[in-house]
Parts: structure tokens; sequence; C-alpha cells
């Protein structure tokens, strides 16, 4: 028996690494500071060699994606690498990055006219082994293209990000985790008025070889956190240096 | 090394020129003529019309009266010059020196320097270049020789060898007529009254008597025919230090064989620069077709390389932008702008990341050349509350912030780029609003922070300040509004939505 589980446990093994999963090496396993959400995936690793869609249909959503986003980019652009954020019609303030602990001056934006330019500028960037991670803002996606970029990934390690605007077209993709971030009220001390730390639903709609599931995030100024249920939080407000208009 | 010039005259350079451009008219007499004082001048004749005995410098209507049926046809200034800069051009393939014959205005002169062994040698050499001009239709004669006195010499009025070997000029000279030397008319008018119709009668005499006698350049002359004076000529494309050129046997119509073609150009470039520490910014490959015309690209870098596979990348992206036609035939890569190239100190383990990696340089490189530079941005903190302007574009990709970014208050991560209006509704002044309508939806504020006013710089621009409040709706979605202006004051106030926080 031992021997056949010990087989089937290889060959998993195997087929995670030509999927572009990392081993884990022990006393090595590398966090990504997303908690039980990290469980989720493969090995318990959050996969940096792949491509991560995320579906943001509203501009509340996208908001909230490129918060999360920005959030796992501080900690994979923690050795001081680069990253490239391509896009059409791009919204995002650099100056907010910083509240996710982002140096927005490491962030190269490519802001082009096509759809067309923003793919090839993204499989580029992805075999570029000097970034930390590209973002890409799409309308859509389609199966050989997603395939294109993720062999890119395969190569060269870069974490690939693809924001998609249309959720209709639901073509299949070969993306490694689909997630959709959606905003949640904040929560703050009871009475005390104001916005809480900035809360979403995170839904991780497919894993490949994983678990999906839905968890409740929140960014806690400094790092993620997951809620469970009522705790005692600092709120924004309580935060130190902050003004109050 | 011993340095080789070729004179190109064409014999009838005008008259051939149209004949190429108006076949029919090779069985017709016909003459080039100039108003001059009132008369038509000839200026150039066809070989049918010289037989005849027409010649330049007659007047037109004596020449048709010696001609019957006698075609004159227009000359226009300078143009000997246009058509001697279109073949000097053309000439580049055989020598990167090419200047034109200021004397006669009507040949090239090329320093080929090192460049016949290419051909086999310097008779392939001359021969390659009278069937190739001949085939085009230009009558030339060519000669060889050390000096471009010398070889003007021989090709206009040599009688027995154009190839004039390493060091025999002189003896070349010998027996041609005082003409050769490219002298005034008023000086071959007095070496003719004295008697002087060869060279050698008067190339052994002392120069202060020719000095005396001719003039300083008389001397000057007949020195830089010699080769005791050193002559300079004016190139018509000035040579630029890294290039290199490709010519192919076959003309080259594929995107396969183009970029062999340009792999094995930068193969050859880069290895040179390599060796003397250069790096390339600016290249540019010239393909010359055989239908004559040019077709050019060029690539740009943001720092001095010389990686072959780097650029070949960059020029990969242009191999569309090609268009073979029937062909191509030559390949010139130059590289006008050149930098020291910075060679970092080998690290023992893997580099640190960052802006300035070299991977992250070529791919900016890559997509300036594809999509173009302008797409590219940076945001450096800039010292402004406004938060249209809290952000500058940064100039390269190594500039460093001279401040910080603000973090002490919340930011929406996505900014709309022109806010947009939206209808309210608030209870008490100066409060956050109940609820607003964007986009035909109803939002219900459950939450909200603020106000945060934001006074606008009067010194850039006139208008209402903002105060900012952070709004959350009963579904989670959190915005930016603000209001324009005072409350109650007398112009119109406005709410627009400016942000959506993560």
């Amino acid at each position: 028996m031992d021997a056949k589980r010990e087989l089937f446990q290889k060959l998993q093994q195997d087929i995670l690494l030509w999927q572009g999963f990392n081993p884990v090496s022990a006393g090595k396993a590398e966090r990504i500071g997303l908690g039980e959400i990290e469980n989720s995936f493969p090995g318990s690793v959050f996969p940096k060699k792949a491509i991560h869609e995320f579906i943001t249909v509203l501009p509340e959503h996208s908001a909230a994606s490129d918060g999360f986003i920005a959030g796992l980019l501080a900690v994979l652009m923690e050795n001081g690498a680069a990253c490239v954020w391509a896009s059409t019609s791009r919204r995002l303030f650099p100056a907010s990055l910083s509240l996710f602990n982002v140096e927005p001056e490491r962030i190269i934006f490519m802001d082009v006219e096509t759809e067309k330019d923003v793919l090839w500028i993204t499989e580029e960037a992805l075999k570029c082994e000097g970034l930390a991670a590209v973002v890409a803002e799409v309308n859509n996606l389609s199966l050989i293209e997603s395939r294109r970029l993720q062999l890119a990934v395969e190569s060269s390690g870069v974490t690939g990000f693809i924001l998609r605007k249309d959720e209709n077209k639901t073509t299949s993709t070969v993306a490694t985790a689909r997630w959709r971030i959606s905003p949640l009220p904040s929560h703050t001390e009871d009475g005390m008025p104001g916005l809480g730390f900035p809360r979403w639903q995170v839904e991780l709609l497919k894993v490949r070889n994983g678990n999906p599931g839905s968890f409740v995030l929140e960014w806690a100024g400094e790092k993620f956190e997951e809620v469970k249920k009522a705790k005692k939080q600092i709120v924004w407000s309580e935060m130190e240096g902050r003004q109050i208009g | 090394m011993q340095r080789r010039f070729v004179s190109i005259w064409f014999r009838q350079l005008l008259a051939d020129w149209q004949l190429i451009r108006r076949p029919e008219l090779k069985d017709v007499p016909f003459v080039f003529a100039a108003p001059d004082h009132g008369r038509m001048m000839i200026t150039a004749v066809c070989p049918i019309a010289s037989d005849f005995g027409v010649e330049v410098g007659m007047r037109a209507a004596d020449a048709k009266a010696i001609c019957p049926g006698l075609e004159v046809l227009d000359d226009k200034q300078g143009r000997p010059k246009t058509l001697l800069k279109g073949l000097g051009e053309w000439c580049v393939r055989y020598s990167p020196i090419v200047a034109i014959d200021e004397f006669g205005m009507d040949g090239l002169l090329l320093d080929v320097s090192g460049c016949t062994h290419l051909w086999g040698g310097e008779r392939g050499y001359l021969k390659e270049i009278v069937s190739r001009l001949k085939s085009k239709g230009y009558t030339v004669r060519l000669a060889i020789a050390d000096t471009p006195g010398a070889a003007w010499a021989v090709s206009h009025y040599g009688k027995v060898t154009p190839l004039i070997p390493t060091g025999e000029q002189v003896d070349a000279l010998l027996d041609l007529v005082p003409d050769a030397l490219r002298l005034e008319e008023t000086v071959l008018a007095k070496l003719r009254k004295l008697g002087f119709y060869q060279i050698k009668s008067f190339i052994g005499m002392p120069r202060s008597v020719l000095r005396r006698r001719f003039g300083e350049d008389f001397l000057l002359r007949l020195a830089q025919a010699i080769g005791t004076e050193n002559e300079v000529l004016v190139p018509l494309q000035v040579p630029i230090p890294f290039s290199e050129r490709l010519a192919c046997l076959e003309p080259i119509k594929t995107r396969n064989g183009i970029e062999i073609a340009i792999n094995k150009l930068l193969e050859k470039l880069c290895m040179r620069m390599q060796a003397e520490g250069k790096g390339l910014r600016t290249g540019v490959l010239t393909c010359y077709r055989i239908d004559g015309k040019v077709v050019r690209v060029d690539i740009g870098t943001s720092g001095a390389t010389h990686s072959i596979s780097h650029l070949f990348k960059l020029f990969q992206l242009k191999i569309d932008q090609i268009r073979p036609a029937l062909g191509i035939e030559l390949f010139v890569l130059d590289a006008p702008k050149v930098d020291d190239v910075e060679v970092p100190q080998e690290e023992m383990w893997t580099s640190t990341p960052g802006l300035d990696d070299k991977s992250v340089i070529r791919l900016l490189d890559r997509v300036a050349g594809k999509v173009g530079f302008q797409v590219i941005h940076r945001y450096l903190p800039a010292t402004k509350y406004w938060p249209e302007r809290s952000a500058q574009r940064a100039v390269s990709v190594t500039e460093k912030s001279v401040t910080t970014w603000r973090v002490n208050k919340p930011r929406p991560t996505e900014l709309l780029k022109i806010p947009v209006p939206i209808e309210v509704m608030a209870i008490i002044p100066d409060h956050p609003p109940k609820f607003f309508i964007y986009k035909g939806v109803r939002h219900m504020v459950a939450k909200a922070d603020g106000p945060e006013r934001i006074e606008r710089e009067w010194w850039l621009d006139q208008g209402e300040h903002r105060d900012y409040y952070q709004v959350e709706d009963e579904q989670g979605g959190r915005y930016w509004l603000f209001r324009s202006g005072h409350y109650g004051s007398d112009n119109k106030y406005k709410w627009f939505i400016h942000g959506f926080f993560a």
C-alpha cells in the first residue's frame, strides 16, 4: 500500500511541476501573506509562476481587485524588482499604491491604444526575468492567448495578473487561478464614525488542482487579515499619523 | 596602406541620361542648350551630333545649320551635379568614400584603398564598375592610380592602360597633354603658346620657375597628380565609423533571408564595438533594392549595448516594414550614435533586480521600438495636494524621487481622469451626502469620512476648492466624492465622483 501511495504522490508532484508549480522545499515555504487562502492551492503555496485571472466587471470590483493585487505586489516586489502594468484605459491612481506598501515608482505603466498591444507587451514582459509581476487589463482573453501567456510565465517565473473586464464571454482560459474580488461593507468599532479597513469578498472561482473557495479578507494597513468572526480590530481613524479631514 | 583612387569619367553624362529616359532618341542627333546673353549655347552633345562636328560652346543656331534635324533640348542649371550625386550614392557600394569631381563636373572620384580585393583585384574591380554602368547605359572611362589627380588624368587622356601600378603615376603622366592636370584655361593657353604639349616637357623644371610663370595653383595641381601633395576628397556621404555592409550574391526576398543578413551584420558590428568598449544607441539598417530604391529602418536603445541578441530582437520588430520588392542586393548597418558601455562588475551571486535591471531595460527598448516611447510611463511623487497633480511623470527610468509618497490621507485606487458629475442628497450642509446617483444607480451611503478640503493652486489655475468625502454604500462599494465650492455660496455648487477605493 505504502509503495502505491508513494508512487501516487510522486506522480502528482510531477504533474504539478509540469504545470508550473514549484515544489515546496522544506523550511523554505514562501508565504504571500494570504493566510488561509494559500491552503486552497496545491501544496499550500501561492503559485508565483502562474497566470492569475481577475473578473472585474464593475468599477467597484476593479478597484477592489487593484487593491488586492497591490497587496500581493507588496510581497512580490519586496526584493526591489519592478512591475509592468499594461492597459488601454488605465484608471489606477499611482499615489494610492503606497497605502499597500508598494512603491509606485517601481511600477512601469504602459498605456497603449489597442488590446493587441497590451497582449504583446504582457507576453514580452512575462518573458522578462528581471520583473516581479505583470498586470494587464484586458476586455477578453482567448484560450490561445492565455496559453501563450502561461508558456511565457513558465519559462521566466514572473507572476502574471490579468484583469478581465468582460465576464459574459466566459471563454475558458488556462489561467491557474480565477478570482473575483468584490467589496464588502467595512467594519468599524461600535458607534465609531467613518470607514474601516477595506474589506473584500475574495472568491477563488477556479484553482488548478486546488480547492476553490470564498473568503472574507481585509487589508489591515500592513497586511491581509482574514475576517472570521467579530474580534477587536484597528480602525482607520485610529491609525497613527492619520489626519481626519 | 597604400592609398588608391579611382576616377570615373562619364563621357556624355547628359546625353546618356537622356537616352536612358527617352530611348526613342537613339537615332536622332540632339544637343542640350541653355540661354546665355540672349543666345542658345550648346552645353552637351550626343554622339551622333558630335559626328557632324557639333561641339559644346557652339550656338544652337549654328549647330542646326551644320546638322540637319538636330533636336535642341533645354538644359537646366545644376543638372549634372544632381545626376552625379545620384550616381555617386549608387557607387557607395564600391567604396565608402565617393566624391564628385568638382573640376569637370562630369565624373566621380573614389577612394578605393583596401576595397579592390573584394572584387578580385583592381582589374576585376574596374571591369565590374564599367560593366555595371554600361548596362545602365552610361559610357565611362576609368582609371586607378595612387593619387586622384593621376587617376583623373589617365581616365580623361590616358591611351595605354587604366591601371597605373603603385608608384608609377609619374611615368604615366609624362606622355599626357597638360590638360590632364586639371588646369585653368588661361594657364593651358600659356602652356600651349610656350610649346609645352606634353607634361614631360615641363615636369623637370625648377619649381620657382614654374611658380613665377604659371602661378601657385599650377604647382598644386601638378603636386597633387604626382602625389607629393595630399588631396582631400569631400565624400558625398560622410562614412560612419561603426558601419557594416553585406553584399548578397542573390537578391534577398524572404523574411528569413533578411533575418540572416541582420544577424551577420550585427555579429560583425557588435564584435567591433565590443573591442572598442562602445555600445549602440541608434542603429540604421539600409537595404538597397535591385530596383534602385532604398529602404531604411532604424532602432534606438535607452542604454548603450553591444548585445547581438538584444539588437536583433529590436530589428526583428521592424522587419515587417522592409519591403524587399524584387529583392535586396546590399544591406548596410550603421550605428550613427554610439556610447561608451558601462560594464558593471560581475556579481558573484544573482544580481539584485530593479528598474535598472538589464532585462527590464531591454524590455523597454523593445516596447519603445514596437509601440513607441510615449506609451511608457512612470510616476514619481510630487509635492502637491491636488489629486491630478500629486504624481508627476518621470523623465527617465533611473530618475529618483526627491520626495516621498504621502500615506497619511487615503487615496482611491482608481481615479477618474475627469470627475463625473453626480446627483446627491445631503441633509445638512457640509455633511456627507445621504445618497448619490451615479450612472442611473442610486447608492445609499452607509458610512462616510470627511470632508478633506483641497484648495486649488491659485497660481496655476482658477476655480473652486474641493471638499472630498470618502463614502461607502450599503453594498460595500467605496467612493471618493467631492463638492466643488462652498455650500450655499452664490455660484451653484456641484457634486462629483472622482474615484473608487479598494
